[in-house]
């Protein structure tokens, strides 16, 4: 039974650097798994990469989804895959309206050619569904996507997406920064929801904050692109503890 | 969106058209413009004698008036290997479609005009090269004493009425090919709304060149009388041939005190076609001129909608878009001249440039002293999808009275990696995610099309934007 995930012994260049020097990992269904790091030490170059995103270089090792590799893939083929990543840093959309990109999106997972008209009718009741889940308004489906959003508020819109977009693979990026604690108890339930449906996800997060409201299955750190260290949930609480450097040394 | 995108074309009109289908012509007058020409074009019309004179006129104009050295594109044109008028094998107007030769009523049929007209349209009138062919109007206008007809008939049925405004809003001495236009005029429809008439369901010209070396000189002419209403939509379309076709329309609005005018172009001329285009309209004391042009196809494009605010009050708005894609020139822009206390207008270019294309705005605001508390705001946007292409904007604002406001505003933007690979990630090929990236851009204009024409010009930039081959 091959994993929902596979990263073996990744080797990533963004800009002729060397950021990610032989990552490997597995996700499997209904588990979380944290990647935890401090700042420069190549998570969001791992989700970038998983992702696709033109610039990130894989020079070595593979990427596989249920035993296929992914990386000659397009960003929007690994996207239908079931890859779904939820952005640290979401660009503003003006004028594309979340409803709209939800309607394309669902389209394209449905085949259908049209990008406008909505193939699947109920798909507007699930969106303000999962607006009503992260703590949004259905008003948010009208606004146009991270325009004038604010940090919490994007956070909470990247969320609300893997909600409707049913992914297999989801990985959030750093979902808790920029959130009050409300904020951060939502997202949490979200993962949970998500896990309990039975997606793997991949956790980015800077600090154990939000370790403390859904516990994860492992626990990877990464330094400098390598992985520093691998365990449960007691290494999460242990970097709260010691910091970075004092477990990575252990 | 279901009834309304089941009979809008989800083409584009060159595939939905094809090549041209050979279609017989009665008479055609081709070559050297000369007097001789144009008294032939009046004896076919069987034109009363003011109209033959004022063709005449225009004609020594044409010949006197330089031509503008700015005019990209002109050097191509020939005038003297042109078929100046070409009159189809339609001997009058018919009310039914079946009517129509076969090859044709195609044309309209693929382009769903027919259904379109039945759901939507409280009259249409539709020309094939330079005559009129169908011409059709819903009962209750007539009742209601609103006058719509093709623009020869007006000239036969009430001279007095046409005579007080064609060529009034604007003249024939403004500029060469205005002269020119004048002189060669064939086609168009003229209508007429009484006092106090208010018409929400639209009325349609529609266009078509179905040939090459053709000229085509279509003559518009709305008139709304005091405090009247109606919406005048213009259509225009043609198949691909080898070589090109000349267009050479021409719009005159005149809204009587607080009338309001709506007047929505939909140009989606083929390749082929060198495309100019006089529009311009009159707005009386507390009339409304709205003008919205969406500028998708032909070769090159010259097309600035004009209003003339007259009366206190007046106020006008010009919303045009323009997409350049490929090696394609759109010239454009809107003028507003403030000749009264309180006029108000209000312009939004929105311009698209990609593959080589180029975008021209080319605006004025005039506020003349005496003009007191003019109102007047510009707003240019463009954006730029790669490095061949290319947007120009060249406001212009004279503004001679001291209380006067006028405001312009401009922006150039292009779209950004971050931005496709955000859509990218959520399942949309590049191109799809670009084209998802342009209507955002258009999403505020749309609002202001009916809906019927927002689905086409959404369906049109989604499969232009489906095409392109690798953005950036």
């Amino acid at each position: 039974m091959p994993e929902l995930l596979e990263i073996r012994d990744l080797h990533v260049d963004v800009e002729g650097k060397r950021v990610l020097k032989g990552v490997n990992l597995t996700l499997r269904p209904g588990e979380v798994h944290a990647v935890m790091g401090p700042n420069g030490s190549g998570k969001s170059t791992l989700a970038y990469t998983i992702a696709g995103r033109p610039g990130y270089e894989v020079v070595e090792g593979d990427i596989l989804v249920e035993g296929e590799s992914i990386v000659d893939l397009e960003p929007e083929e690994r996207a239908l895959k079931g890859i779904f990543l939820g952005f640290q840093e979401p660009p503003p959309l003006p004028g594309v309206r979340l409803s709209s990109l939800v309607v394309a999106a669902v389209n394209k997972r449905m085949g259908v050619e049209s990008l406008s008209r909505a193939a699947d009718p109920r798909i507007f009741r699930k969106l303000v569904e999962a607006l009503q889940k992260v703590g949004l308004g259905p008003e948010y489906a009208q606004r146009e996507l991270h325009v004038g959003f604010s940090g919490g508020e994007k956070k909470r819109a990247e969320v609300a997406q893997a909600l409707v977009l049913d992914p297999k693979i989801v990985i959030l990026d750093e979902p808790d920064s920029g959130l009050d604690i409300d904020g951060v108890r939502i997202v949490a339930s979200i993962i949970k929801e998500l896990r309990d449906s039975g997606k793997g996800i991949l956790l980015i997060t800077h600090y154990a904050r939000l370790l403390q409201y859904v516990k994860p299955d492992s626990v990877t750190v990464l330094l400098d692109g390598r992985v520093a260290a691998r365990g449960g949930p007691e290494l999460a609480e242990e970097i709260e503890k010691k910091g970075y450097t004092a477990v990575a040394r252990a | 969106m279901e009834s309304a995108r089941s009979l809008l074309p989800e083409r584009l009109p060159e595939e939905i058209l094809g090549y041209a289908s050979p279609t017989r012509a009665k008479i055609e007058f081709r070559g050297r413009i000369s007097r001789s020409l144009i008294e032939e074009i009046s004896r076919v019309k069987k034109e009363p004698d003011w109209m033959r004179r004022l063709r005449l006129r225009a004609l020594e104009l044409f010949e006197k008036l330089p031509t503008p050295n700015w005019v990209l594109g002109v050097e191509e044109i020939d005038l003297d290997e042109l078929a100046h008028y070409v009159k189809p094998e339609v001997d009058q107007p018919v009310e039914s479609w079946e009517e129509l030769p076969k090859e044709i009523r195609e044309y309209y049929e693929k382009l769903g005009i027919p259904e379109l007209e039945a759901k939507l349209l409280s009259g249409l009138s539709v020309q094939f090269e330079s005559e009129t062919v169908y011409h059709k109007v819903k009962e209750f206008l007539e009742r209601k004493g609103v006058i719509m007809l093709p623009m020869e008939e007006a000239v036969r049925r009430y001279p007095d009425l046409v005579k007080k405004y064609f060529t009034r809003v604007f003249p024939p001495s403004d500029h060469k090919f205005a002269a020119l236009h004048v002189a060669l005029w064939s086609g168009g429809a003229f209508v007429y709304v009484p006092k106090g008439v208010k018409i929400y369901e639209p009325v349609e010209a529609f266009f078509l060149i179905g040939r090459s070396l053709e000229a085509q000189f279509e003559h518009t002419l709305v008139v709304a009388d005091e405090g009247s209403y109606i919406h005048f939509i213009e259509g225009c379309s043609a198949p691909m041939f080898k070589g090109y076709s000349f267009h050479d329309g021409m719009v005159e609005i005149y809204a009587h005190k607080n009338s309001v005018v709506k007047f929505t172009t939909i140009q989606n001329w083929s390749r082929n076609v060198i495309n100019f285009n006089n529009k311009r309209g009159i707005a009386e004391e507390g009339a409304r001129i709205d003008w919205i042009e969406g500028s998708i196809g032909s070769k090159i494009t010259y097309t600035y909608p004009s209003t003339i605010l007259r009366g206190r009050g007046a106020s006008s708005s010009s919303i045009v878009v323009q997409l350049a894609k490929g090696p394609y020139i759109k010239d454009s822009g809107s003028k507003m001249i403030h000749l009264a206390p309180d006029t108000r207008s209000r312009i939004v270019n929105k311009s698209i440039s990609v593959d080589g294309g180029v975008n021209i705005y080319r605006g004025l605001v005039r506020v003349v002293r005496g003009a007191k508390r003019a109102r007047s705001h510009v707003e240019c946007q463009s954006l730029i999808l790669d490095d061949r292409s290319i947007a120009y904007t060249y406001p212009h604002n004279q503004v001679d009275e001291p209380t006067a406001q006028v405001t312009h505003e401009a922006t150039t933007g292009r779209i950004g990696e971050d931005q496709l690979f955000y859509l990218q990630q959520r399942g949309l090929t590049e191109q799809e995610a670009t084209s998802l990236l342009v209507m955002g851009f258009l999403e505020d204009v749309m609002a202001d099309l009916p809906f019927e024409y927002a689905s086409v010009l959404r369906r049109v930039i989604e499969i232009e934007f489906a095409r392109l081959g690798g953005v950036g």
